[in-house]
Parts: C-alpha cells; sequence; structure tokens
C-alpha cells in the first residue's frame, strides 16, 4: 500500500474511529449503571416523558434543562457524556403542583442528556436530547 | 460554611386556594466539582450543595439530589400547589454540613 | 414548558439575511421594559454605521437569561452589593449608605462614567474605593473582586435602560485620544488590535463564538464562563490574554483611558448593568 496523503487520513479515520468506539462502551456502562441503580433493572420505556435542551449550548457551564413527566414520583437526569453522568434527581413530593422542574447544568462536551422517570405504576420512561457544545472563541 | 452563600427564592404573594404556583431559586454556591486542579495541580476538594428540599407547612413539595454537574450559582424551578395560607421553608444542604434556610410566607386571596 | 415558553416570549423580529447578520435583530424587554440594542455610531467612530450592545450577539438560551430579574443569576450578586451597601465598615463607624441613603439617587451615574474630576479621569470603581478610603476609613476593595462589582452593580442597575452619554470632550479629550490610541494599537504575539476583532470583524465566528463589537453598556456582567460578575478591565485583561499581549493593570490608566473611548463610542446604547454574557 501506497503511504498517500489520502491513505493516511483514511488510515487515520479509521483508527480515530475505532478508538472513539472503544470509548463508548465504557462512557455507556456508566450511563446504563446509574439508569439500572435508579430503575433496580426494571425495563425502560421511551415517552411519556419531555425533555427540553437547548441544541446548540453557547456554553457548557451552564446549559439549562427542563424536564416534565406526569404521574412520575421521581425525574434522574444524566449526561451520558460527563466523567460522571449523575446530575440530579428530582423527587416529587404530596404538594408537588406538576411533574416538572428546571435547572441548569453542566456539560463536559457534546453529548446526549437523558432523563428517566419512575412513574407511579412502577413503570420507567426515558427521553435523551442531543447537546452540542460549542468549545468557544473568546467567551469559552 | 462555604463563603458568601445567599439564597434567593420567588415565590407569589398570594394565591387561591388549591392553586398551583410557579416558584424560583437561586442560591450563590461554586458547586465545586471535585474534578478541577488548582494552580499546583492539585485537585480542589468536592464542595457542593447536595440537596435542596422544598416543604409547605410541613408537607413536601419537592426533594432534588444534586450532584456536581449542577451549574454554579444552582437554580431551580418547579411548581407548588397550595392548599391554604402558609409558609414555604427552602432548605440547601451543603458537603461540608452547613444548612441554608429561607421562607416565604403566602396568603390566599 | 417552562424553557420554551420562556424562550418564545422574546420578541423576535426577524433575521436579517445579510453578510453581517449574526447580531440577531431581536428586542430586549427585561421584566418587561424594552431596552435599546442598538444605536447610530457616535462620528467618530468612522468604520460603523451602528452600535450594537453585546445581548445581540449572543444565543438565544443566554439573551433570555437577562429578560427577567430572577431568572439573571447577576441578581444573586446585586442583593449582596445590598447587604454590603448597608453594612458598617471602616473607623468611622460608617456604611454607604449612612451618606447614600437611598441607592435609587444613583440613576443617572452609570451612564455618565468614567468621567474626568480634577484632570484625573475617575472609574465607578474609583468613587467606590475613594469614599472607602477617604469617609469610612475602610480599606480599598480589591478591584474587579466580588464585594466591588456587586455594588458596581447594584449601583449601575439604577440606571437601567438610560442611555449612555459619556462626556469625551474638554477634560476629558486627552484621555479619550489616548484610549483611541490604544485601541487601533497592535499589541501581543497575536499582533492584534482591538479594532481587528470587535470593528473588522464583529458579527464573525471566532471558533464557535460571535465576536461581538466589545461595547461595555452591560457591565458589570455576569458571564457563563466564570459564573460570576465581571469588571470591564477584568474583561480587558481577559482579552489581552487571548492575543498573548501582557496585560495593562486593573483600574490603572492604560485601562481607564480604554474605558472612556469604549463607553464613548457605545454612547446611545442604553445601560444593561447587570448584563449577562458568555
Amino acid at each position: 500500500m501506497d503511504f498517500t496523503r489520502r491513505n493516511i487520513l483514511v488510515l487515520g479515520s479509521g483508527v480515530f474511529a475505532a478508538a472513539s468506539f472503544a470509548g463508548v462502551p465504557a462512557l455507556a456502562s456508566k450511563t446504563d449503571d446509574a439508569i439500572a441503580a435508579f430503575t433496580g433493572g426494571v425495563g425502560v420505556i421511551e415517552g411519556g416523558i419531555d425533555l427540553t435542551a437547548p441544541e446548540i449550548a453557547e456554553n457548557g457551564n451552564t446549559v439549562p434543562v427542563a424536564v416534565s413527566a406526569p404521574g412520575a414520583v421521581s425525574i434522574m437526569l444524566l449526561a451520558t457524556g460527563n466523567p460522571t453522568p449523575a446530575v440530579a434527581t428530582f423527587n416529587f413530593g404530596s404538594l408537588a403542583g406538576s411533574r416538572r422542574g428546571s435547572t441548569r447544568i453542566r456539560l463536559a462536551k457534546t453529548q446526549d442528556v437523558v432523563a428517566i422517570a419512575k412513574m407511579e405504576d412502577g413503570t420507567f420512561r426515558r427521553a435523551g436530547a442531543t447537546v452540542k457544545v460549542t468549545i468557544g472563541g473568546c467567551g469559552g | 460554611m462555604a463563603k458568601g452563600v445567599k439564597p434567593r427564592v420567588k415565590v407569589p404573594k398570594t394565591a387561591a386556594a388549591g392553586e398551583t404556583i410557579t416558584i424560583k431559586t437561586l442560591i450563590s454556591h461554586k458547586m465545586e466539582s471535585g474534578r478541577r486542579k488548582d494552580k499546583d495541580g492539585n485537585f480542589i476538594p468536592r464542595s457542593i450543595i447536595n440537596r435542596f428540599v422544598v416543604d409547605f407547612n410541613g408537607q413536601n413539595v419537592i426533594d432534588v439530589t444534586l450532584e456536581p454537574a449542577i451549574s454554579t450559582n444552582p437554580y431551580f424551578q418547579f411548581d407548588a400547589v397550595v392548599p391554604d395560607a402558609g409558609e414555604f421553608k427552602f432548605t440547601w444542604y451543603d458537603d461540608d454540613g452547613s444548612v441554608y434556610e429561607t421562607s416565604k410566607k403566602i396568603k390566599i386571596a | 414548558m417552562e424553557l420554551k415558553t420562556l424562550l418564545t416570549s422574546m420578541v423576535i423580529i426577524g433575521f436579517s439575511a445579510g453578510l453581517v447578520s449574526a447580531q440577531a435583530d431581536a428586542t430586549l424587554a427585561v421584566e418587561g421594559e424594552v431596552i435599546s440594542t442598538s444605536a447610530s455610531a457616535p462620528a467618530f467612530a468612522e468604520n460603523l454605521d451602528t452600535v450594537y450592545s453585546g445581548w445581540r450577539f449572543r444565543k438565544l438560551e443566554t439573551r433570555s437569561l437577562q429578560l427577567d430579574d430572577f431568572d439573571n443569576p447577576a441578581f444573586v450578586f446585586v442583593d449582596k452589593g445590598i447587604d454590603l451597601f448597608e453594612k458598617v465598615d471602616g473607623t468611622e463607624g460608617k456604611a454607604c449608605a449612612s451618606c447614600h441613603e437611598d441607592v435609587e439617587d444613583f440613576a443617572g451615574l452609570r451612564p455618565k462614567m468614567p468621567r474626568v474630576e480634577d484632570g484625573t479621569l475617575v472609574t465607578m470603581e474609583n468613587l467606590v474605593n475613594e469614599c472607602r478610603t477617604e469617609r469610612m476609613g475602610a480599606e480599598p476593595w480589591k478591584y474587579s473582586g466580588g464585594q466591588m462589582t456587586a455594588v458596581t452593580a447594584l449601583i449601575g442597575l439604577q440606571s437601567r435602560g438610560m442611555s449612555v452619554n459619556v462626556a469625551f470632550d474638554g477634560d476629558a479629550a486627552p484621555f479619550f485620544e489616548r484610549g483611541q490610541e490604544l485601541y487601533y494599537q497592535r499589541v501581543g504575539q497575536l499582533d492584534m488590535s482591538c479594532s481587528n476583532c470587535h470593528e473588522d470583524n464583529y458579527g464573525v465566528m471566532i471558533r464557535a463564538d460571535h465576536l461581538s463589537q466589545g461595547q461595555i453598556n452591560g457591565f458589570p456582567t455576569y458571564r457563563l464562563k466564570n459564573a460570576k460578575l465581571n469588571s470591564a478591565h477584568a474583561r480587558f485583561k481577559g482579552c489581552m490574554k487571548n492575543i498573548r499581549a501582557t496585560p495593562y493593570k486593573e483600574g490603572g490608566d492604560e485601562f481607564k483611558a480604554l474605558e472612556l473611548y469604549l463607553a464613548a463610542r457605545g454612547n446611545g446604547l442604553s445601560v444593561e448593568t447587570p448584563s449577562v454574557r458568555n
């Protein structure tokens, strides 16, 4: 094989892809572990929960997120690409006026934010959103 | 106690009995994640608010567990039902054992 | 959804499709009161037609934070400023409030700062520290420290919505000219001047960020980057570090002159103190 510039680029991206694939299971398992700890191993259903987050965050230091899941007992927020995925857990009391909450979170890089709701009937719901975190010029 | 911690809460002054109101809270706190390093390259120890609780006349509204991924100066917005006139009690728990409290009264209109 | 409500509560008139379209054509209404975020450029700023507040260059989520005084995290520091304003300090047993009973009396001061007093260019921070050392018998505060920015934010807030209108003629002319010189002076390893970014390239992306005009009508400003109030001089320092230059001293003659020149470039913009920026 001739090591042309193009070939080297292809080779390089292949290595990069392999490296990033290798990284995925480790990250995913941290998130999976956190979800399993929350659900006790019960299966999670998509839907029935809303997660609002900006598509592009101007600064990963302060990213506004909102979760809402009518009928939820509690909602756990996870940032799958942070060094530790846990962000917060909202536990709703008897005087909660709705099953929603908003806060501002830190995201280390572009990643998926995940919300898992524990429902009154014992089931679990999931929603996710990808947030692009820009590395700023002077602001970042 | 972490230095200069100051809470802010926004609660309507009045509500109808049984009304659902929106509450906003913010507290000035560094939320030191434990992952940052100082000038000498040593990790700055974690120091965050790890729990935030809101009660109304002794009944719970919301109880939040906070992790280091919550931004500096933690902000929360949520809804509460106001069955009667009374008082909201807001409590923030710091890693260092400090407890920050504030309260807001609400009347029935 | 609360966040959506917040975002849609902003009155977006529309986006211009021109080459320099980064400054969103949106109206800033703080607590329902409309604040102008653009103005005709002053005659001396020959290369600009219009001056724009930095608010116009930020993304929707950041802009939204400034619409409501509770959502704006700077206000927890304004609250601290109120406590400091009322706190007795120093050998004279006085607080700021001992002389300045009502902080609202400072309405109208922020748009005129910095100003020349007896041949010296004086900033808001200088006024605060002069009161502390001369009248209260207290130690001066650090120029860009948390106590100082809390109090300058509180004082600046009293003028929110008023038009910036600094004097740059007469006594102020030499300081203004010095500031102008500094604005166009290339410095640092990257050999850049303020104008290279903030006049020639505002609205353009610098990596993943929109360059603003570098207006200072919203200072002290709460930055998401460091989650605290930042003085104008601290921001200048940050800019100089970014271009690999040795920063001038906060509170020093160079930055004071630059502050006057920049304030004059923004004459006609509204005071937005305390603003929220990236």
